[in-house]
């Protein structure tokens, strides 16, 4: 068996999860970010 | 302060970087297993930093429950100051030592226990307050991104070197599914209920989660199971050069899982301050000054 496609796996899916995770935090930033813009425009 | 943050990703994705070509060049290879092993240096140092995670959640959490009541608090500081000489003296005690697995330093065991009491007044210093909460939902929300990344990587060595995916039953591998599945049910009750109460609830229920962690660590001691046995204190005999490695790898997964904690602390924070600005807001259209209302945006903070 080749066993180096499941390396080559593991470490793709690691970096894969974190940078989904990343993703979603920068999403939440941007969507945070905007919302308080808004509150700012309506005072 | 806002210069140390672009150093530390910057010296983090170096030691991210070097860690990878030590485990994929430098690192030998095993001798049974081949170069599938190498995927240890990243499982490994995953489920360390997730434990590490879900530990400081357990203590923001046993803080943040225990600040409402003064004498409650009082007592938990005595337990954990408890817990630490117990810590310091028992290990070495003949009947306790007998109990202690073998290969494990009863020195180690020590180390571990004073530990707790140390981390329990370190993050009360550096999280007064609410912001005990915010350290807490951060820690479990980071901990289960490295806990699924063990989940994700453990079956990807085993299917090659066990020729199964999963072994049912096996207590390590259960118990780590089952932590994991406990912290993603504090996180899916902190996201959807709206009780005043969710952040008590949440932190009850990470007591409880937390007790699966030191199960999960001392299950391959304890119980008969497939895992392999542990790299460190546990009397393997793993080559130098792979434990350096090893090493290595956590400290670099260690600093990217605290930038990581840094950033989604930010983000709670922010996101309380844009609620309570809507909070605030609210309250100005329904005729409440602002003034009137600073207890409530106090209690928000």
């Amino acid at each position: 068996m080749n066993t180096v496609r499941f390396l080559f796996a593991a470490y793709v899916a690691t970096w894969v999860i974190h940078l989904f995770y990343l993703g979603t935090l920068v999403r939440r930033f941007s969507r945070l970010r905007q919302q308080l813009r808004e509150l700012g425009k309506g005072k | 302060m806002k210069r140390l943050f672009p150093i530390l990703s910057i010296v983090t994705v170096v030691l991210l970087g070097y860690a990878l070509y030590l485990a994929l060049v430098v690192a030998p290879t095993d001798a049974l297993q081949g170069e599938v092993y190498r995927i240890i240096y990243y499982h490994v140092p995953s489920a360390w930093t997730a434990f590490l995670l879900f530990s400081i959640n357990f203590v923001a959490s046993i803080r943040y429950l225990t600040r409402s009541n003064a004498s409650t608090e009082k007592a938990a500081k005595w337990i954990a100051i408890g817990i630490g000489i117990a810590g310091l003296i028992a290990p070495f005690l003949p009947p306790v030592r007998r109990l202690i697995p073998a290969g494990m330093e009863p020195s180690a065991v020590a180390t571990t226990i004073v530990l707790i009491p140390a981390f329990y007044f370190l993050v009360g210093k550096l999280f007064p307050g609410d912001r005990l909460d915010v350290l807490a939902v951060t820690s479990a929300e980071v901990g289960v991104v490295f806990c699924t990344i063990v989940l994700v990587t453990g079956p990807l060595w085993a299917r090659p070197v066990w020729g199964i995916w999963w072994a049912p039953g096996d207590i390590r591998l259960t118990s780590t599914l089952v932590l994991w599945l406990i912290y993603v049910s504090y996180l899916v009750l902190r996201r959807f209920s709206n009780s005043a109460q969710t952040q008590m609830l949440a932190a009850a229920l990470a007591v409880f989660g937390a007790l699966d962690v030191p199960l999960v660590y001392l299950s391959i001691w304890f119980f008969r199971t497939q895992h392999p046995q542990p790299v460190i204190g546990g009397g393997g005999t793993m080559d130098p050069r792979m434990l350096h490695v090893l090493l290595f790898s956590w400290v670099a997964f260690l600093l990217f899982g605290f930038l990581v904690c840094w950033s989604r602390f930010r983000l709670e924070i922010l996101k309380r301050e844009v609620e309570q600005a809507y909070a605030m807001e609210s309250l100005a259209g329904a005729g409440i000054s602002e003034k009137a209302s600073l207890p409530l945006s106090r209690s928000a903070r």
